[in-house]
């Protein structure tokens, strides 16, 4: 079975906020479930499915209840980190193409910025022989880049280009946190953090979340807004490997050529593609393993403003990213969202990609290379 | 056996699973010992009595020479631990060692300065006791590098 052509995104929603001290994770969600139906012109009652993360407790069933969804004929709370969002809309974009369901409402919600919530000692089987080294998410991915840069000789100004793209394009998005645009020396002087990252190779952190919902092509024709076909979709997780580890690829190696197979498509066809971006190692990374560029290739790929909506190799995260504009926690959402509105033409006019026919989102959850959860999503506009 | 030293980084107790006992109570005795499948030879890491290349429930704990190599490191200057132990834990090094043997662990590298770590620098098992009946294998630069 392939999901091509069955399911579409009909409503998109980033919530606007960036900074929420006075509201909890279920009323985020609630608020991104009004935004988005409101985007679709769909009503609550259409919801008959629900891809659910960010919360805690047994969530589907929490915001079930705080919804006051009563006819769901399909739940999923599939939590992988930042990339859980897109395995949603594929895991949701199967269960239209079953008729499983008809209205699936995705939404994500977090509040990383005003909650620190403090790590407890961890039971999970790895903990033993990891956290006890003093490992933390920077930690990490910056044994990861360490490792590429020791490979493929990739350099830290490279890196930095990831981060100034990025910032180019926020300086357009008024709701991004951060919006002045940094040059790679401004990278190079922040401060280090854990070798070989600096201050600025990493992710905002943000409260907030969005929402999309994904609907059958009969919903699709019925709402008032432009097409947006799921295409195809992979999903892949990548782990320790009996401790015969490689940091310098990630699951994409995967659940890329899945999602192109299925797509009918090759990276050289894709018009703009949102990459995760927790740290900018993670792009790099990612974007060779999509088959963007040659394996180790990556560092040059992205440098010189290869990344740029104007006059880059392949315009990325022209939203600011999770580096500049939104990243509360999983950041898979905020990945979808700017595809869906390059896909519409609905970006700003500075970074919205001319013709902008298929769109490529990424997700990536968990640990770069280490144990991790991808997801690749392809987008088009109805007669791709 | 190598010997058991004074800590020099916190060294937070482990969560000991209790299938994966007879590996914590060979470090609180200074050894190494990795966990081998019983039915195909395969080495496991992270430890655990499952052997992910065949399948069986049956491994035995075999001692590693505690030699290897530097995989990937990084030098933590301010980023924050999961865990609270290492709040003021200071400049530490995080990395991944490649076991002579074959896997990839995770340690910190010690009795150096963060700034000498290299990747492919040869490094040696040191235990650091937690107090609680285990310690943890901890790497520093070979004496014979």
């Amino acid at each position: 079975m392939s999901i091509k052509g069955k399911a579409y995104i009909v409503g998109a929603f980033e919530h606007p906020d960036r900074v929420i001290p006075d509201r909890s994770v279920a009323q985020i969600h609630a608020e991104n479930t009004v935004g988005v139906l409101a985007d679709a012109g769909l009503r609550l009652s259409d919801i008959d499915g629900l891809f659910v993360v960010g919360g805690g407790g047994m969530l589907p069933i929490v915001m079930a209840d705080y919804l006051g969804l009563n006819t769901l004929r399909y739940l999923d709370g599939t939590a992988v980190g930042g990339s859980s969002p897109v395995y949603h809309i594929g895991h949701a974009a199967v269960a239209i193409a079953e008729g499983k369901c008809n209205v699936a409402l995705v939404t994500l919600a977090n509040r990383p910025r005003s909650e620190q919530v403090p790590r407890s000692a961890n039971t999970s089987p790895e903990a033993a022989f990891e956290m006890v080294y003093g490992t933390s998410t920077l930690g990490m991915y910056a044994l990861a880049a360490q490792r590429h840069m020791y490979e493929f000789g990739t350099t830290s100004e490279q890196l930095a280009w990831v981060k100034v793209a990025a910032s180019e394009h926020a300086q357009y998005n008024p709701r991004a946190l951060l919006q002045k645009p940094v040059t790679v020396d401004d990278v190079l002087n922040s401060p280090m953090l854990s070798d070989p990252l600096h201050r600025l190779d990493c992710c905002v952190v943000t409260d907030g979340g969005g929402a999309v919902i994904v609907a059958s092509a009969e919903v699709a024709r019925q709402v008032n807004r432009p097409m947006v076909k799921i295409m195809g979709h992979g999903e892949a997780p990548k782990h320790l490997n009996n401790g015969r580890i490689d940091l310098t690829y990630t699951g994409a190696r995967w659940s890329g050529p899945r999602a192109f197979s299925e797509a009918g498509v090759a990276p050289t066809d894709i018009d703009y593609a949102s990459i995760y971006d927790s740290f900018t190692i993670t792009v790099v990374e990612t974007i060779e393993d999509l088959g963007f560029c040659e394996k180790g290739k990556g560092g040059q790929f992205v440098a010189d403003g290869g990344l740029r909506a104007r006059g880059g190799r392949l315009p990325v995260n022209t939203d600011g990213g999770g580096l500049c504009n939104n990243h509360p926690g999983m950041g898979g959402m905020m990945k979808v969202l700017e595809g869906v509105r390059q896909v519409r033409s609905e970006a700003h006019a500075e970074v919205q990609v001319a013709d902008c026919e298929l769109a490529l989102v990424h997700g990536t959850g968990g640990s770069l290379g280490t144990r991790m959860a991808s997801a690749t999503l392809i987008l088009g506009v109805e007669d791709a | 056996m190598a010997a058991v030293t004074e800590r020099v980084l916190p060294a937070p107790a482990p969560n000991v699973l209790p299938e994966v006992k007879p590996f914590w109570d060979a470090t609180a005795e200074g050894r190494l010992v990795l966990p081998q499948c019983v039915e195909c030879q395969t080495l496991v890491w992270y430890p655990r009595p499952f052997c992910p290349a065949c399948g069986s429930l049956k491994v035995e704990w075999i001692q590693a020479s505690g030699q290897g190599s530097v995989y990937s490191f990084t030098v933590n200057r301010r980023g924050q631990a999961d865990l609270a132990a290492y709040r003021d834990a200071g400049v530490y090094v995080l990395a991944y060692v490649e076991l002579d043997e074959g896997p990839r662990i995770m340690t910190n590298i010690v009795d150096c300065s963060p700034d000498e770590v290299r990747i492919g620098q040869r490094v040696e098992v040191v235990f650091h006791d937690t107090g609680q009946g285990s310690a943890l294998p901890r790497f520093r630069p070979a004496a014979t590098a």
